[in-house]
């Protein structure tokens, strides 16, 4: 059975905030929660499906359905893949969907850490002392920012890519914040800029890395024959694919990610293949994550994202795959550390023509959204989605 | 290699059931790591289970302590550390540090050799690598 064309995402919504300091976790959750509810023309009575991951405070589904006052669910998911849980969150509402445990899901993700002052890429986590990795990672300083710098370093060695190009992702990315009122970072960078910039881990400079901010973001799925009484334009999932990886026991290699399982099993649902995506909105927690997902997911050749990511190619008017227009992770927003759902919101902008005119995609039929979770450098789950305008 | 650098103390581990044979090993100066009795084939971190086949049991057998750097990363943090993956001259690849060596200096493919330092708290020793 296939998910293919048995779901619809007809609601999207990202908090403007990017510093919460007055608001709770579970108020932003509910605050995206109604905004995505109102795109979609719909309301909390509406909602049978709840879907949630780890930024939600309390007992997951149960504390934040209390929270919110859903009373009329019959199907709860709280799959924790972290900052791509949400990605696949709409493959696993299109499944329920499709099998009829639920007919409007609703999908949150919302967190403060920007307002707590967490220093996400370079402080160490403790974690906890049964995780098993735990004991074999924590004493060595591993934080998320020097994990995808061993990643960096690695494609560096094998495959000669430059901080240069990785350089250009950056710079991209911040081509298109410059139209984004919201973003935290609006001002257009240089390769020197990114270059000039302090080194944060080997070879990663600080504008290789993301912004850290408060605020969250919700989807709302259902099936066609719903979506077709609402008024916004359809969306529908018509590819989807998850993959996990991790260090194999000791074998983990560095220079590739789960993107390449989980974007082949997309595809292959969705029955289309790179050339065919308009627009593609991938994770970017570093620089690095996005060239590595893109030869992944199958954009270039592996090995090649460095050339392929270079002049401009990823600006949308400029370059052939016009990449998170919003801004993205780098420079516009990256909500509870997590960026999977506001991939999935910029792809339906995208899809309904609703991205700023200054970098709307032409024409945007088909467009693809990649999340990693975890750490490339480590564990992580990737997940991808294949959208459609119907 | 900067004499005036301090040098990060690791924070020290939390044993389980499990692995407090791995950290008594090395308090004497031994690195384990884990081989399936019938595969011959070993793996890191060790673990009771083998992580490539249901069948053989695992015994745990000290490495050489030879390997090389798979891939580095040096925080520039307060007290600047060097992250790495050294691939063990038995095959697998642990995720360690680098001590008592040039940052600067650090190259993929490096020769290392193993080193234990002392973590806070009780001094447990961690394996590190230094250059060979």
């Amino acid at each position: 059975m296939s998910i293919r064309g048995k779901a619809c995402i007809v609601g999207a919504y990202e908090h403007p905030t990017r510093k919460a300091e007055d608001k709770s976790t579970a108020q932003l959750h509910a605050e995206v929660a109604l905004g995505a509810l109102r795109d979609a023309g719909l309301t909390r009575k509406d909602v049978d499906g709840y879907f949630c991951a780890g930024d939600a405070p309390g007992m997951g589904p149960l504390s934040m359905a209390d929270y919110l006052g859903l009373d009329r669910l019959r199907h709860v998911d709280s799959t924790d893949v972290g900052g791509c849980s949400y990605l696949l969150h709409v493959a696993h509402a299109a499944e329920a969907i499709a099998l009829g445990k639920c007919s409007i899901a609703l999908i949150t993700l919302a967190g403060r850490p920007r307002s707590e002052g967490v220093a996400t890429g370079t402080a160490p986590r403790a974690g906890n002392p049964a995780q098993p990795d735990v004991q074999f990672e924590y004493p060595y300083g591993a934080a998320i920012a020097n994990m995808y710098a061993m990643c960096a370093m690695r494609h560096m060695y094998e495959y000669g890519t430059t901080s240069e190009q990785l350089a250009w992702i950056k710079v991209a990315a911040s081509h298109h914040a410059q139209h984004n009122e919201h973003a935290m970072l609006r001002k257009v960078v240089t390769v020197e800029d990114v270059l000039n910039s302090p080194m944060v881990a080997d070879p990663l400079h600080r504008l290789d890395c993301c912004v850290i901010s408060d605020g969250g973001g919700a989807l709302v799925v259902t099936k066609p024959e719903i979506a077709r009484t609402l008024k916004r334009p359809i969306v529908t999932v018509r590819g989807a694919g998850e993959a996990v990886k991790h260090t194999m026991g000791g074998t983990i290699d560095l220079t590739y990610t789960g993107a390449r399982f989980a974007g082949a099993r997309a595809f292959e649902e969705a029955g289309v293949k790179p050339a065919d995506i308009k627009y593609a909105s991938i994770y970017d927690s570093f620089t690095i994550t996005v060239l590595m997902q893109l030869e992944d997911l199958g954009f270039c050749e592996k090995g090649q994202g460095g050339k392929f990511v270079a002049d401009g190619n990823l600006i949308s008017g400029v370059g052939k795959l016009p990449f998170n227009t919003d801004g993205g992770g780098l420079c516009n927003n990256h909500p509870a550390n997590r960026g999977g759902i506001t991939k999935v919101i910029e792809a339906v902008r995208q899809l309904r023509g609703e991205a700023h005119p200054a970098v709307q995609v032409k024409n945007c039929d088909l467009a693809l959204a990649h999340g990693t979770g975890g750490s490339l450098g480590t564990r992580h789950g990737s997940a991808t989605l294949v959208l459609e305008r119907e | 290699m900067s004499e005036q650098t301090p040098q990060r103390v690791p924070p020290s581990p939390t044993p389980d059931p499990s692995t407090r044979g791995f950290w008594e090993a090395a308090k004497q100066g031994k690195l384990l790591i884990g081989r399936n009795t019938k595969t011959g084939k070993t793996h890191y971190p060790p673990r009771p289970i083998c992580p490539f086949d249901d069948e053989g049991e695992v015994e745990y057998v000290p490495a050489s302590g030879d390997g090389t750097i798979y891939s580095f990363s040096v925080m520039r943090a307060k007290i600047p550390y060097a992250i790495a993956y050294v691939e063990l001259a038995e095959g697998p690849r642990m995720m360690t540090n680098i001590v008592n060596c040039d940052f600067n200096a650090l190259r993929v493919g490096q020769k290392v050799k193993l080193t234990f330092v002392p973590s806070e708290g009780d001094g447990q020793p961690v394996p590190m690598f230094t250059p060979a």
